[in-house]
C-alpha cells in the first residue's frame, strides 16, 4: 500500500509522540515527589495533630508545645500584607498601563519591576530593618512584618495586574470611550472588572509567597518563642476597636517550623511535621478562597 | 434612499490632516456634510476612510503617535470638535460610533445600552428603562431582546450584537452616528437587516458610514465622498458621483478596475 504520509510527516509524528511521553513522564515525576513529601509529612505529623496543638503556645516540652501564636501571627501578617499590597499594586499597575507616557523613564521602571521580583527576600528584610524598624520606629512588630512582605510581593502583584489590564481588548475600551466615558470611568467600569480574574491570579501567587517567607521576617526580628497572642482588636470600652495588635511582637509558622527542625530531639521534628501540615493546609485554604473569587469573576465577564 | 436629507449643514470639515508618526494618512480634507442623510465614505482599503471617521469623534486622541490638524465644525452648536477647549466627552456624547466588529461589553444587554446614559450620570430607573427601550426599538432589537434584557450580551448572535451596538450608540441620542464598515463582519442576511435599519435611522440622526463596498454605498447613501490614498478625490450626491464621476480614478474604482 502506498504511504499516505511522507517520511518527514511520519518522523514529525514520532517526535510528537516522544515529546508528549516525555512531558507526561516529567509531570508524573514531579507529582510523585510531591506525593511522597506529603505522605512523609502525614505519617510523621498526623499523630501529633490535635486541637491542643492548635491552641497551645510553644513550650520547651515537645509534647506540650503548640502553634497557636504561629498560625495567628501568620494569618495576621498575610492579611495585613495583602491589605497593603493589593491596592498599591493595582494602583501602580493602572498608572503604569493607562496613564504613564511611554518614555525612557517608563522603560527603566519596567526593567526595575522585573528585577525587583527576583531580588532575594533577605534584601527586603535588611531594607525593612533599616527603614521600618529604625527609621520609622515601628519596632519588631506585626505591622513591620506586614509592610515588609507587602513590599516583597508588590512586584508580583503589579506585573500580573498590568498583564491582565493589558489583555482587555482595545475594541472594548474604544467602545466605552466612544460613548463619552472618561478615562477613569473606562477603567472603573470596564478595564478593572474585566481584568479582575487575572489580578486575582497574581494575588494568589503572592499569597503563597508571603505565607512561606522566613528570611526577611527573621531579619526584622521575629521571635521564635512567643507565649502570647497579639492584643485583640476589639475591646469592651469606647471606641471598641484598637490597633495595638499592630505593634505587638510576632512569630509565623515557617519560623516556628525552622526553630523546631533545628533542635536535636526527634519529638520536636514531629512537631515540625505537624506544623508543616497546618502551613500547607492554610496555604491551600487561602488559595482556594482566592481561586473561588477568581472563577466567580471569570464567569461574570467572559467574551 | 428613504428620504431626502435637509439642506442644512451638519459638519464643515476644513483642511483636516492626520499623521501616524511621520506618515500622513489623511491629506487636507475639506468637506461639507448635510444633516439628516446618509453620507458614505468609500474607497479602497488603506485610503484613509476609517481614519477620517475616527477623527470626527476624536478616537485618535487615545493613541499618542497620531496627530491631527485642521477643524471639524458641528454646525448645530457652532463648535469646533477638534478644538482643545471642546471636551472630548462632549464630542462623543453628541457623536456616536458603531465599530466594524460587534463589540458589546461583557455585561447584560440592558447595561450595554444604558452605559452611554450612565456615564452622563443618569440614575433614574424609569428614565433609563424608557431610553433603553427606545434605543432598542430604533435598532430593531426590542422584540428579540425584551425578555432577556438581563442576559449577557454575548448570548446574542453576531448580527444581533451589531444591532445592540447600534442601540448602545443611539441611547444618548447623538446628532451624528459614525459607522465604520458596520456590516463587514456579518453574513448577507444580517447585512441586509442592518442596511434597512441604517436607512430608517436617518430620520432621527445623521449618519456617516464607511464602506469599501460601493454597492452598499449606492444602495443606502444620499451623499458620497470618495477617498483615495489619503485624499478626497470627489464628493457629491450619490446619483452624481455614481452617474457621472468627475475624476478618472473614481470612475475606474466604480468600474471595478481598481479596488
Amino acid at each position: 500500500m502506498k504511504a499516505l504520509i511522507s517520511p518527514q510527516q511520519r518522523r514529525a509524528k514520532i517526535y510528537a509522540r516522544i515529546f508528549v511521553t516525555a512531558s507526561f513522564a516529567i509531570l508524573g515525576l514531579s507529582f510523585l515527589v510531591l506525593i511522597l513529601l506529603f505522605a512523609d509529612l502525614l505519617t510523621k505529623g498526623l499523630p501529633r495533630l490535635s486541637m491542643a496543638f492548635l491552641t497551645s503556645f510553644p513550650s520547651r516540652f515537645a509534647d506540650q508545645a503548640g502553634i497557636l501564636s504561629a498560625w495567628v501571627g501568620s494569618l495576621c501578617i498575610v492579611i495585613l500584607c495583602l491589605l497593603f499590597a493589593i491596592p498599591v499594586g493595582i494602583g501602580a499597575a493602572v498608572y503604569l498601563e493607562e496613564y504613564m507616557n511611554k518614555s525612557w523613564y517608563a522603560n527603566q521602571i519596567e526593567i526595575s519591576l522585573g528585577n525587583l521580583a527576583g531580588v532575594p527576600s533577605i534584601i527586603y528584610g535588611l531594607m525593612a530593618l533599616g527603614f521600618f524598624v529604625y527609621q520609622l520606629g515601628l519596632g519588631h512588630s506585626v505591622l513591620t512584618a506586614g509592610l515588609t512582605l507587602s513590599l516583597l510581593v508588590l512586584p508580583i502583584v503589579i506585573v500580573s495586574a498590568r498583564e491582565s489590564l493589558r489583555s482587555v481588548p482595545d475594541n472594548l475600551k474604544e467602545a466605552a470611550y466612544a460613548l463619552g466615558a472618561s478615562k477613569l470611568q473606562m477603567i472603573r467600569h470596564h478595564q478593572l472588572p474585566y481584568a479582575q480574574s487575572g489580578i486575582f491570579t497574581g494575588v494568589i501567587l503572592s499569597l503563597s509567597r508571603a505565607l512561606g517567607e522566613t528570611a526577611p521576617l527573621l531579619t526584622i526580628g521575629a521571635l521564635t518563642f512567643i507565649a502570647f497572642l497579639p492584643q485583640t482588636p476589639i475591646q469592651p470600652d469606647f471606641p471598641f476597636v484598637n490597633f495595638n495588635w499592630l505593634m505587638d511582637p510576632f512569630t509565623v509558622l515557617p519560623i516556628q517550623l525552622f526553630n523546631w527542625t533545628s533542635r536535636p530531639q526527634a519529638e520536636f521534628h514531629q512537631n515540625a511535621a505537624a506544623a508543616s501540615l497546618i502551613l500547607v493546609t492554610l496555604t491551600v485554604l487561602l488559595n482556594l478562597t482566592a481561586i473561588i473569587l477568581r472563577n466567580r469573576s471569570r464567569r461574570k465577564y467572559q467574551w | 434612499m428613504v428620504m431626502q436629507p435637509s439642506t442644512s449643514l451638519l459638519l464643515k470639515i476644513e483642511d483636516l490632516s492626520v499623521y501616524y508618526d511621520k506618515t500622513q494618512a489623511l491629506k487636507n480634507i475639506t468637506l461639507s456634510v448635510r444633516a439628516n442623510g446618509i453620507t458614505a465614505l468609500m474607497g479602497p482599503s488603506g485610503c484613509g476612510k476609517s481614519t477620517f471617521l475616527r477623527a470626527i469623534n476624536r478616537m485618535h486622541q487615545l493613541y499618542d503617535s497620531i496627530k491631527l490638524t485642521g477643524s471639524i465644525r458641528l454646525e448645530s452648536h457652532d463648535i469646533d470638535l477638534l478644538a482643545h477647549d471642546t471636551p472630548v466627552e462632549w464630542v462623543r456624547t453628541h457623536i456616536g460610533m458603531v465599530f466594524q466588529k460587534p463589540n458589546p461589553f461583557p455585561k447584560t444587554i440592558f447595561e450595554n445600552v444604558a452605559y452611554g446614559l450612565r456615564v452622563q450620570g443618569v440614575k433614574n430607573k424609569n428614565e433609563l428603562e424608557g431610553k433603553v427601550q427606545k434605543a432598542l426599538e430604533s435598532a430593531g432589537l426590542w422584540k428579540e431582546a425584551k425578555d432577556r434584557l438581563q442576559k449577557n450580551a454575548f448570548t446574542l448572535s453576531g448580527g444581533q450584537q451589531q444591532r445592540l451596538c447600534i442601540a448602545r450608540a443611539l441611547a444618548p441620542e447623538p446628532e451624528v452616528l459614525l459607522m465604520d464598515e458596520p456590516t463587514s463582519a456579518l453574513d448577507p442576511v444580517s447585512t441586509q437587516v442592518i442596511e434597512e435599519l441604517v436607512m430608517s435611522l436617518c430620520e432621527e440622526t445623521s449618519i456617516m458610514l464607511v464602506t469599501h463596498n460601493m454597492h452598499q454605498a449606492r444602495r443606502i447613501s444620499n451623499d458620497v465622498a470618495f477617498l483615495y490614498l489619503g485624499e478626497l478625490l470627489e464628493s457629491g450626491t450619490t446619483e452624481q458621483v455614481f452617474g457621472d464621476p468627475k475624476h478618472e480614478t473614481t470612475r475606474s474604482y466604480l468600474l471595478g478596475s481598481i479596488g
